[in-house]
């Protein structure tokens, strides 16, 4: 018996052939070019790390030993070296040790600007010219809860900024990062360059910050912020800028990049303080790179008999 | 294409098997020979999180594949992609827990004198440490929300792993199967966003998972209406006067 159906849909109602296919081949389109876009990016997302420590380079002479850090033991050179911070490389921890080698730090000037009486161009051989360079063994919390304990050689920022001569108005020192798309690979636009920090007259001032141009006893390697760059070991490592082309003294306290990136995760002070964690993740303890066992952050990373008083009266929840 | 079930199951099926472990194999021998970043246990837990999604993504792609190449074998894979899921987001976790959590309990110094000294810490420092690391994880949960998506998303993949066997569909009938199934979907919305929480700044390797699961999840809003629409009852006719 032959029992003849309905067809459930009128031959009008199908869609054209010719339209159907159209549709089949955008969306294969779509899915084609989500796969291209995705397998270029998540390309990125290395997973074979080709970090390279950077190569030795000139010693630096006369260089004085300090005391700091000598009960600590100082991370290696290929640690120090392939692990950092530095956007403008890219964002991977190993990127700059890859892609930093382009940067050019011989000439270099540094602009100093603002409430000062020696505005101008500095070149780099005037900063150091007669300059005493010593070892400062130091921590290094970044804020992203990990440490190393770092030989840099340098000499104190205050050294520096008496030159510039400041004037009465000027309250607060900004710095900027050199920026240059075309010595920098920066393919993402994760933040906004150039990089930019800050620190109180007073914070600049104090014996224990630094203008480091040497590691290990050698000139600074670019991944780690040649030919300059500061270091503030009782803040976290996104206050020490590196390859610091611009000093500004300003009477209003400046806009740090991070802040400016995300206010609430980020402040201007960013002082060292296992009790304020950051809203994503706790400061309590952090990882000492090559360490399996978590250490307890020290407030102002164990520099608290030094700085403290800088902030007597202070709300340190506040002012993160 | 058409592969015999032989073909598949003694010769595919492997393949894919040891080629869904080749990115452990690597973890593991880039730890041991110094082959991972000056941080290798950051490294550990980034790489295990990064391929859950991975693997979550090409589960979800399965079903969509199979029907724009009409390639039904395909099917038979999406098991294995999505145990293999909740096999490396169970790594995730359990490299978070130790790496994240353990290493910072104070009992954790006890544990490596003891492994160093070359015996089963006591039953004291195991029972704190439980409870320690219980209060540390649960606390972490609470308290930051990356985490808890995080642990959610490994969560809806659980009761998918637990009835991923033939008994167990069987058990609860293709439908019930079906419909519990699509808590996939759900890790597939929380993983990219637990990575996104994660980044400081730069949002597009999370934003790329993002969209590769928008666009698979996109296809099977998409077949679903094609096929709702073609279902509808057929009209009567206009009647022409």
């Amino acid at each position: 018996m032959l029992i003849k159906r309905p067809a459930d849909i009128r031959s009008s109602e199908i869609t054209d052939k010719k339209v159907y296919l159209n549709r089949r081949e955008f969306l294969g389109a779509s899915a084609a070019t989500t796969a291209a876009v995705a397998a270029g990016v998540l390309g990125t997302e290395a997973f074979v790390h080709a970090a390279t420590p950077a190569p030795h380079g000139r010693k630096l002479e006369n260089v004085k030993k300090t005391p700091f850090g000598a009960d600590e033991k100082p991370n290696k050179w290929e640690e120090i070296t392939t692990y950092n911070n530095y956007y403008e490389f890219g964002i991977d921890k190993d990127s700059p040790s890859m892609f930093a080698r382009n940067l050019k730090t011989e000439p270099w000037t540094v602009a100093v600007d603002g409430e000062c009486a020696k505005k101008g161009n500095m070149p780099l051989e005037d900063i150091l010219k007669g300059q005493a360079l010593e070892e400062r063994i130091y921590r290094h919390r970044c804020v992203e809860a990990w440490s190393m304990v770092i030989p840099w050689v340098g000499f104190p920022l205050s050294d520096l900024i008496k030159k510039c001569e400041p004037t009465s108005k000027a309250k607060f020192v900004e710095f900027t990062t050199f920026f240059d798309t075309k010595q920098m690979s920066a393919r993402t636009s994760a933040i906004r360059y150039p990089y930019v920090e800050g620190l109180r007259l007073d914070e600049a001032m104090h014996p224990l910050t630094i203008m480091a141009v040497g590691l290990y006893g050698e000139v600074i390697p670019n991944q780690d912020g040649a030919p300059m760059r500061l270091v503030v070991p009782w803040k976290y490592g996104f206050k020490h800028i590196k390859s610091i082309s611009k000093i500004r003294f300003v009477e209003k306290q400046p806009m740090n990049t991070w802040q400016d990136q995300a206010s609430n995760e980020y402040g201007f002070y960013a002082n060292v303080n296992p009790s304020v964690d950051h809203p994503r993740w706790s400061q309590a303890t952090e990882r000492r790179i090559g360490e399996f066992l978590r250490r307890k952050t020290l407030m102002f990373n164990g520099y608290g008999d030094q700085v403290a008083s800088l902030y007597s009266g202070m709300d340190l929840k506040k002012n993160y | 294409m058409k592969l015999s079930d032989r073909a598949v199951r003694f010769g595919l099926k492997p393949v894919v098997f040891l080629a869904s472990l080749g990115p452990l194999a690597y973890l593991i021998w880039a730890a041991l020979t110094g082959n991972l970043s000056a941080n290798p246990l950051a490294d550990l837990t980034n790489e295990t999180g990064v391929w859950t999604l991975r693997f979550i993504c090409l589960t979800l792609a399965v079903t969509p594949l199979r029907k724009w190449t009409g390639w039904n074998t395909l099917v038979k894979f999406r098991r294995m992609t999505g145990l293999f899921a909740f096999f490396y987001g169970s790594l995730h976790l359990l490299t978070y827990a130790i790496v994240d959590r353990f290493a910072g309990l104070d009992q954790a110094p006890g544990w490596v004198e003891a492994i160093g000294a070359g015996h089963v810490p006591g039953a004291a420092l195991m029972a704190s440490t439980a409870r320690g690391l219980a209060r540390s994880v649960g606390e972490d949960i609470y308290k930051r929300p990356f985490i808890t998506i995080g642990f959610a998303a490994w969560i809806t993949m659980v009761p998918l792993a637990i009835t991923s066997t033939a008994g167990w569909i069987r058990r609860l009938g293709g439908k019930r199967w079906n419909r519990l199934h699509r808590l996939v979907y759900l890790t597939g919305i929380l993983g990219p966003l637990h990575y996104w929480w994660l980044v400081k700044a730069d949002v597009s390797r999370p934003l790329t998972y993002a969209a590769v699961v928008a666009v698979l999840l996109g296809a099977r809003l998409y077949w679903s209406r094609a096929r709702r629409v073609a279902a509808l009852p057929v009209r009567a006719p206009a009647t022409r006067a």
